[in-house]
């Protein structure tokens, strides 16, 4: 396989969310991602897709693999142009929700993944990165 | 809002002993929920069903969404006195469920089918179910 892969997808309704998890496991499987590695990383992918879609009016995800000393890096980034997110540290408890979820997607997807950045405001919308290691031996 | 590429399949509902089971074998959306609701609804009433088994085995990611989901179908059927058990649950799925902080509240499991029939049975009354 090619050491490095990436890939954009946009994201506008509910089946793109379905795309980013094929493409994830896709990249995953390649990388010879544990299946718990794999279910973390495309589960907190998953919340943050469906947040994009549905919070912030769509967007895209741009998912990376690249080849590290040992094993694999997977990240991928979400952004939106949105209304952004008036108070993250809010917005990460558990049980906050503006809609009618439960209120624990982003919260739960910082928890999934090693690395999680966020930087969101009215004027630019959201963007969330998401990054772990996998497939290390 | 479906899409081409992506094959589109109703859940079939099997009927074993006095028990429905369905097998959900990929991702779950509003619409394939709702016309799962409806025919399973419909079927536990035509067949005086006692439990429902939902296979969940083949699913290599439950997030909070499809959670709710298959929460929604439990209570549902716990109305039409049918006790809903979730089954096959994939390892790396328990631990990623918790870590989100997902508590399918009210909802029976069991290792496999034959375990979700036996807890069916037994026929254990579920904990009432609270919303959300
Ligand atoms: N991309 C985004 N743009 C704007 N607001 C967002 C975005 N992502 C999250 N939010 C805000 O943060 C809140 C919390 O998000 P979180 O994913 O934790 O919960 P939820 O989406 O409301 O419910 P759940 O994910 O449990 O179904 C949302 O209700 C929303 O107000
Ligand atoms: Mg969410």
């Amino acid at each position: 396989m090619q050491d490095d892969a990436s890939e954009t997808i946009v994201l506008r309704a509910q089946h793109d969310i379905t795309r980013v998890r094929r493409a994830l496991t896709l990249l995953l499987t390649r990388a010879s991602a544990k299946p718990t590695e794999m279910t973390k990383f495309v589960t907190a992918a998953s919340e943050l897709a469906r947040n994009t879609v549905l919070h912030g009016g769509g967007g895209t995800a741009t998912i990376e693999l690249t080849r590290e000393r040992k094993g694999f890096r997977i990240s991928t980034i979400f952004e939106d142009a949105g209304p952004g997110i008036a108070d993250v540290e809010a917005a990460l408890r558990s049980g906050f929700t503006t809609g009618s979820g439960l209120g624990l997607g982003l919260g739960g997807a910082k928890r999934l993944c090693e690395v999680f950045e966020l930087v969101s405001s009215a004027e630019a919308g959201t963007r969330v990165r998401i990054s772990s290691r996998v497939g290390l031996r | 809002m479906a899409d081409p590429d992506l094959p589109r399949r109703e859940i079939q509902i099997y009927r074993v002993h006095d028990c429905l089971l369905i097998a959900i074998q990929d991702d779950l959306d509003d619409g394939m929920v709702i016309a799962l609701q409806d025919s399973l609804m419909q079927r536990i009433v035509s067949s005086g069903a006692h439990g429902v088994l939902i296979d969940i085995s083949a699913l290599e990611i439950v997030d909070t969404f499809t959670g709710r989901m298959l929460a929604g179908i439990a209570r549902m059927a716990s109305l039409l006195d049918a006790d809903c058990v979730l089954v096959g649950m994939r390892p790396a799925v328990a631990i990623t469920l918790v870590e989100l902080g997902m508590r399918l509240e009210g909802v029976k499991t069991a290792l496999n089918v034959d375990r979700g029939l036996e807890l069916i049975r037994r026929s254990l009354r579920p904990v009432p179910v609270n919303a959300g």
